[in-house]
């Protein structure tokens, strides 16, 4: 009687905890693919604000066409990218257009005082930084998800909730990952 | 992950210590008003027949009630009253370029931290600082002052306001805002309870003596009484300590995580360097919800130094140690540097 009121104990616990490890992992899978949505939502937005600026500042920067063509040529590619890998390379070259672009807004400072370029180009940048965030926490989200998947003991169940690993989204060109050399000596305090 | 435990075991611990604090607050009030029932009883038990007998515990009741209600009513509109109390105005349509910014950061922030964009407000105070308030994240509100908003730059700003979302976050923002209520309401039951009793003191020498009574409640009823004074004079200072000493805890946890929003805890350390430079007070800003902004809005003598007796009082820890501990996490300051 003992035995079997025990035993049944037991397989309580393990059925309640197959229970919460399995909507922990669905819980994550939907969090992930929340994750995703928003930096999309974003994506979507920055292609929507870019034709705007370029044409904006097309009057004035008529000489810098290589520029303003190379975004939005950029635009147009990430617009048309699928995946995680080909859209993160996309977007990684856009950001890049865009980037050459505003350094060059800054040799222009009557294009700046117009109000409109300053207005859009906060938009732009705060797009950039959303999107920044947002694939900072798809990142995190996704990275808990596959380890979670891949330990003991919740691996047990990751078959049965589907879990299968999901790509992060990385850095694909090489030119933005290359970081400036810092010598770290320099804040050293003398000895 | 630890990161998700951690936030879980604070969200958990935070909601524990408001449903303690109400419990709390409504048992100091029961204290106050059946303490006072008792005491009054024992003191007119030994009145004649004629005269009134303290019986029923009015007071009691009526206390309790009353705190029930305020508690009631700092989960419901505290935040409300904390935004209107500071005079301050939502931002719905942003008009200027400083709004737009201001909403777009916030709007960064609430997808940094994976919560719903709170309310944007701006308190009209050239002072800069800013706070959070809200029962949880779907009803957070984010207030920072006009003299924030001219003072620091985009990243700053940013690093201010992800400081605010780490509080909404981790529910801060809930015990805060009951703290903001209650705070409130045990000044002013002080001052109201204070005054009945000078009046009612007075009515009862002029009873006359009941003290030549042999019955033995009145030594008790009298040490009941001097303690029930003393809860009285003493709950508005324990409050505003508790309030503080609840508050400094906070402030350290609030700037890492806000760091770990922006990966830049040294633009949070420049956003303090700044606030700590323009230290006039924030006057739109009152003492009841000070212990809810970034920096004190009143800093006195006490905010730079520290030490046991500034520990106690001061309801931020000293700017400085909090700079120095975002400098250290950014790899500044007397951080040992990496082995090559």
């Amino acid at each position: 009687m003992v035995a079997a009121l025990i035993l049944l104990a037991i397989v309580v616990l393990v059925v309640f905890w197959v229970i919460g490890a399995y909507n922990g992992l669905i819980g994550l899978r939907n969090k992930v693919a929340n994750g995703w949505k928003q930096i999309d939502v974003q994506l979507k937005r920055r292609h929507d604000l870019i034709p705007n600026l370029v044409n904006t500042v097309k009057g004035a920067m008529d000489f810098e066409r290589n520029t303003l063509e190379a975004v939005i040529a950029a635009r147009n590619k990430a617009v048309n990218a699928t995946g995680v890998a080909q859209t993160a390379k996309a977007e990684g070259e856009l950001t890049q257009a865009l980037g050459r672009l505003f350094a060059l807004t800054e040799a222009y400072p009557d294009l700046k005082a117009t109000g409109n370029v300053a207005q859009l180009q906060e938009e732009l940048t705060s797009t950039e930084n959303k999107i920044g965030f947002a694939r900072q926490l798809y990142n995190d989200v996704a990275t808990e998800y596959n380890t979670r998947q891949a330990t003991f003991p919740t691996m047990l169940v990751a078959g049965l909730a589907k879990a299968t690993p999901v790509e992060l989204w990385q850095i694909t060109d090489d030119t933005e990952r290359a970081v400036p050399t810092v010598d770290l000596s320099m804040n050293k305090p003398a000895p | 992950m630890t990161e998700a435990a951690n936030l879980f075991a604070q969200q958990e611990s935070n909601r524990r210590r408001s449903t303690w604090l109400v419990i709390g607050f409504i048992v100091f009030f029961a204290w106050v008003g059946f303490g006072g029932d008792l005491a009054f009883g024992l003191l007119t038990a030994d009145a004649p027949a004629g005269e009134y007998h303290h019986v029923i515990p009015v007071i009691g009741i009526v206390t309790t009630l009353a705190a029930a209600g305020i508690c009631w009513y700092s989960w419901r509109f505290g935040p409300r009253q904390v935004l209107w109390s500071t005079g301050a105005r939502e931002v719905v349509e942003p008009a200027t370029n400083e709004e737009r910014q201001l909403v777009n950061v916030v709007e960064e922030m609430a997808i940094a931290s994976g919560l719903p964009k709170p309310r944007v407000w701006i308190v009209p105070d050239d002072d800069p600082n800013a706070f959070a308030t809200g029962r949880d994240a779907a009803t957070a509100s984010i207030a920072v002052t006009q003299g924030l908003l001219r003072t620091l730059n985009r990243d700053e700003l940013q690093a201010v306001i992800a400081h605010e979302m780490a509080h909404v976050q981790n529910l801060d923002v809930r015990l805060m805002t009951l703290l903001a209520g209650m705070v409130g309401a045990i000044a002013l039951m002080s001052d109201g309870l204070g005054r009945t009793m000078r009046g009612s003191r007075g009515v009862r020498s002029g009873g006359g003596g009941s003290s030549e009574g042999g019955k033995g409640g009145n030594p008790l009823a009298i040490l009941l009484l001097g303690f029930w004074l003393l809860t009285l004079i003493v709950a508005p200072i324990v409050s505003r300590i508790l309030a503080m000493a609840v508050s400094r805890k906070r402030e350290y946890l609030a700037d890492a995580t806000g760091a770990q929003f922006t990966r830049n805890p040294l633009a949070l350390a420049s956003a303090l360097e700044k606030l700590e430079a323009a230290s006039a007070p924030t006057r739109a800003i009152t003492l009841g919800a000070a212990h809810l902004c970034i920096v004190d809005p009143a800093p006195g003598l006490l905010a730079a130094r520290e030490g046991a007796f500034a520990d106690a009082l001061a309801s931020h820890p000293p700017i400085r140690q909090r700079i120095a501990r975002l400098q250290g996490m950014g790899y500044l300051g007397e951080v040992a540097a990496p082995k090559a």
